[in-house]
């Protein structure tokens, strides 16, 4: 028989009904979309990075082919008869003969079945959530890249490129196993040694004679199973083993200043939202630990949970300043700008108690710009105010300073701009 | 196409030499013990005269047998999305445990591929080669609809052209318009053959080399057809009725649409035959589930069975095999809470173990229904019942009473005009012929899927195409007709309509889509 053979295919071909399921995704990109959006309502800000179940209608999933429907008449042969006969008359089963059309025909058939459920997986859902804000193919690769890594030494392994190999180690094991393989040897031999020298000094007759031959010839024997020890074995070898490690990044806090005045509604505070966890993960990519700090605010301002943060809703007026003043108390309890890199991102939609709104210029200018790597503002309504007009004096003072208006997603983008592309030429 | 019929055995081959112990059994496979295994099984299978494709084992891991499973079974395919949806929900189903894998998957390709899962136990990788490497393979050798309607030396080779072709087009006309055409070429994917038509055998090369001249050859004919200029009014009604086109109906809906869609581009029509030709391919696996399975479920039962008579195989193994046989072959009855109709491995294996009983011990009653194969050689009688049926003539010719009764298989009869279901015939002396004849009613084709047909061409008119399908049985068609049609409207370019017409040759339904836009 002709040849016959057994193929291992586990290591090819894997994730090749990729290309399919990007097909599959494209095709229903309007639900797929959707569902990131009610995801990232409901996330917490640290819980965005993951994946998340998708619901598709089954109709909207049908294949359709000429089929036949239900009607006509129809004869079904159907095993394990218990007393029927013929000419038996039974009730039509109700639903239409469902029962009896389980041959050929496929599920399409069926309407009203559950949807369609699948997940997401975590890389694909980041791609849907960073097409929405627009943001540069750089920075998409810049945050969905895992952290830098580097490598660094870990003692010595036992195998390893030539370039590696330590030869003080390697030869230290050399010697240890040359002794350790010898010792018996060796021990015999000094035995067989000291004998044939009593022999030598012992009178000369035929006995000693024969003893010294039969010495001699046992000791050139050990001597030459001695020399075949190798004096270097491949078990020897060691190299210097190196291991990658992130590398080592330092403390950030995020403080998160948002108005919760009447007028912040809900597409608002969303808006807010994509805008904190933008920053937020491009501080995960940088810093190994982060600490969020959330400061609410109408006419006074409260550090609070992130539930209570986005979710809770006051009305009355708006004194920006207060959020500013308890981030800079804040501060200067827990944590020292020596130790802490310090991010700020405000959003507001730009309406502010008039008298006010200098005064956050100055706190800005003079007590937090000073302590801030980044301070980003996003005003998430058209109109401008006095406020705007106060922030606007900022950028040409403070580089770390960036504000912007947004009224979608895709416009949030450009306030980091400046961050991201620093960032972006320091990796090139 | 050498050897075309070799003779089966009349008997099965003594066995050379008792091993002086059974392969090893352990739960983990290696290479080693697969191919130990492989060997004592093709060695059996050649004592029963069992003649294969060469046979290609490739361990695959659970993912890629979802990957395989995706793409309808075939280790290439072109990309669509539809497989992605296959993938996902085999996928969901696999890690919620809601089904294990399929333990085996075969190409029938030359040779024959057969994938067996890494996380198999060795007695279970016994059991997929004997089942599909020895079992299924030989099925695709021998059987009269593999030979005449799939190629096996060339499939593979095939279906990487297409997924190349089909990339190309992606890149050149946009994932878009290559993937709602694909979508439209599926909805008629189930009728893109001729079922009284060989279709011609033809090697990649040739392929390749005969589409330069196909797509020119294809778009002269197509002007040509519908260059014809208007004649003046009456001489044009008078020939209107003379001349029709197509001038017979024709049931192969794609082939019609590729070689005479006026609006096609040359690419378009490549896809159309590309879909059409890996349709073809599986048209022989509609038609044979029963016999397939049952000749594969037969001949792994046989081999392993002979093989622990033989002294090859421990204990342990054969319980650990005979346990996934028996999930397999369960029939569960009408009422059962997983009764789905007829189980085809519990079918087949239980008809191919009957025709070898008829053979061996007949009974009176054997004799008078089978009187060709009763008490011959069971091989021979058992090569040629594997080799000339399909699955409506082998349940025609081969159930016997004794497994009606077995089965106890009854046929229910379900009129619309009726009040309640009527049980026809059952399994007693009156019904047995009935009961058959409804079995094997049920496994044709004709009657499980609806019979569609090309009927007119309104070439002077507005080039609208008419479809006609011709009732079985009064049955009408499902909703689902409506949408079909709008593929077939995007496929033709112009409107299209359907009637269903019924015994009477009466219309009873008229489905119309205008142009696409």
């Amino acid at each position: 028989m002709a040849l016959q053979s057994i193929i291992d295919r586990r290591l090819a071909g894997k994730n090749k009904s990729v290309g399919n399921r990007e097909r599959f995704l494209r095709r229903h990109k309007v639900q797929v979309r959707e569902a990131v959006k009610r995801a990232i309502d409901g996330r917490s800000i640290r819980d965005v990075e993951r994946g998340e179940e998708v619901h598709i209608p089954k109709k909207d999933l049908s294949e359709p082919v000429f089929g036949h429907g239900s009607g006509g008449v129809r004869e079904v042969v159907h095993p394990g008869n218990k007393d029927f006969i013929r000419g038996d008359r039974i009730d039509r089963p109700k639903g239409g003969g469902g029962q009896g059309s389980g041959q050929g025909q496929a599920s399409d058939s069926g309407e009203g079945e559950d949807d369609f459920v699948f997940s997401l997986s975590k890389e694909e859902f980041m791609q849907v959530f960073f097409e929405d804000l627009a943001l540069p193919n750089l920075v998409r690769t810049q945050l969905a890249e895992t952290p830098e890594w580097k490598s660094q030494r870990a003692g010595y392994s036992s195998d390893g490129t030539p370039n590696n190999l330590h030869v003080v180690r390697s030869l230290r094991g050399a010697i240890g196993r040359r002794i350790a393989i010898g010792a018996g040897s060796r021990a015999e031999l000094r035995a067989l040694e000291d004998e044939l020298e009593q022999w030598q000094r012992a009178p000369h007759d035929e006995v000693a004679a024969a003893r010294m031959r039969e010495l001699e010839h046992a000791i050139a024997a050990l001597r030459a199973r001695l020399g075949r020890i190798p004096y270097l074995d491949p078990i020897d070898l060691r190299y210097r083993s190196r291991i990658k490690v992130p590398v080592p990044t330092s403390k950030a806090v995020m403080f998160c200043l948002m108005d919760i005045s009447g007028s912040m509604d809900e597409a608002r505070k969303d808006l807010s939202k994509r805008f904190f966890i933008l920053l937020y993960l491009f501080l995960t990519r940088h810093y190994e630990k982060i600490d969020l700090v959330f400061i609410r605010h109408h006419t006074q301002a409260q550090e609070v949970n992130e539930d209570d943060f986005f979710h809770a809703r006051e009305t009355g007026g708006t004194v920006v300043s207060s959020a500013l003043v308890l981030m800079e108390e804040i501060i200067r309890e827990r944590y020292s700008p020596s130790e802490w890199n310090i991010y700020g991102a405000q959003a507001s939609d730009g309406d502010n108690w008039h008298h006010d709104s200098g005064r956050c210029r100055e706190l800005l200018s003079e007590r937090l710009l000073p302590l801030c790597r980044y301070y980003a503002y996003v005003q998430v309504a058209e109109e401008e105010q006095n406020l705007w007009d106060e922030y606007a004096q900022l950028p040409p003072l403070h580089p770390q300073f960036a504000m912007r208006k947004a009224t979608s997603a895709d416009q949030i983008y450009p306030v980091f701009r400046d961050l991201f592309k620093k960032e972006g030429a320091k990796a090139a | 196409m050498s050897a075309v019929l070799r003779n089966p055995l009349s008997e099965p081959l003594p066995l050379a030499a008792r091993p002086s112990e059974p392969l090893p059994g352990p739960s983990d496979w290696s290479f080693e013990l697969i191919e130990q295994y492989h060997k004592v099984i093709r060695d059996t299978a050649q004592r029963f005269g069992l003649d294969t494709y060469p046979n290609q084992l490739e361990i695959i891991t659970a993912e890629q047998m979802m990957d395989a499973y995706a793409s309808v079974g075939m280790p290439v395919n072109y990309r669509h999305w539809s497989y992605g949806k296959e993938f996902i929900a085999t996928e969901k189903n696999y890690k919620r445990g809601h089904m294990g894998l399929a333990y085996e998957i075969v190409i029938n390709s030359n040779p024959c591929i057969s994938y067996l899962m890494e996380e198999n136990t060795m007695a279970m990788q016994a059991l997929v080669i004997a089942h599909a490497a020895y079992g299924h393979n030989s099925f695709f050798k021998g059987n009269y609809l593999f030979r005449m309607w799939t190629d096996a030396a060339s499939i593979i080779d095939y279906l990487v052209y297409a997924k190349d072709y089909v990339a190309k087009c992606e890149e050149k006309h946009g994932l878009d318009t290559v993937e709602e055409f694909l979508d439209s070429c599926h909805a008629l994917q189930n009728h893109g053959v001729d079922r009284y038509r060989r279709p011609s055998r033809k090697s990649l090369a040739q392929e390749l080399a005969e589409r330069k001249d196909r797509e020119a050859y294809a778009q002269a004919q197509v002007n040509d057809m519908w260059r014809t200029l208007p004649r003046k009014a009456d001489k044009d009604a008078a020939e209107k009725e003379s001349k029709r086109f197509p001038e017979e109906p024709q049931e192969n809906l794609l082939y019609f649409i590729e070689k005479n869609a006026p609006l096609l581009e040359p690419w378009q029509r490549e896809i159309v035959r590309i879909v059409r030709k890996v349709a073809q391919y599986f048209y022989p696996q509609r038609q044979t589930q029963v016999m397939n399975e049952g000749w594969a479920t037969f001949w792994h039962h046989k081999l392993l069975n002979q093989m622990y008579d033989d002294g090859y195989l421990t204990d342990g193994v054969m319980i650990e095999w005979l346990k996934s046989h028996t999930n397999v072959v369960y029939q569960p009855p009408v009422g059962h809470r997983a009764y789905s109709g007829i189980n085809p491995y519990a079918l087949g294996f239980a008809m191919y173990n009957d025709i070898k009983r008829v053979c061996e011990d007949p009974t009176d009653e054997d004799r008078q229904w089978f009187p060709e194969i009763a008490g011959t050689p069971w091989l021979p009688a058992l090569d040629q019942a594997m080799r000339n049926y399909k699955d409506e003539s082998f349940v025609g010719q081969y159930l016997s009473p004794k497994l009606m009764r077995e089965l106890r298989l009854f046929s229910i009869v379900d009129d619309e005009k009726e009040e309640a279901l009527e049980v026809s015939a059952i399994h007693d002396e009156s019904g047995y012929r009935r009961v058959r004849e409804a079995l094997s009613r049920q496994y044709d084709l004709g009657s499980r899927e609806p019979n569609i047909q090309v009927w007119n061409v309104n070439l002077r008119g507005d080039r609208s195409l008419t479809l006609r399908h011709f009732q079985h049985n009064n049955r009408p068609l499902h909703e689902t007709a409506h949408e079909v049609l709008r593929h077939v409207a995007r496929l033709w370019g112009f409107g299209v309509q359907l009637e269903s017409v019924n015994s009477r040759a009466e219309v009873t339904k008229r489905w119309s889509v205008p142009a696409p836009g």
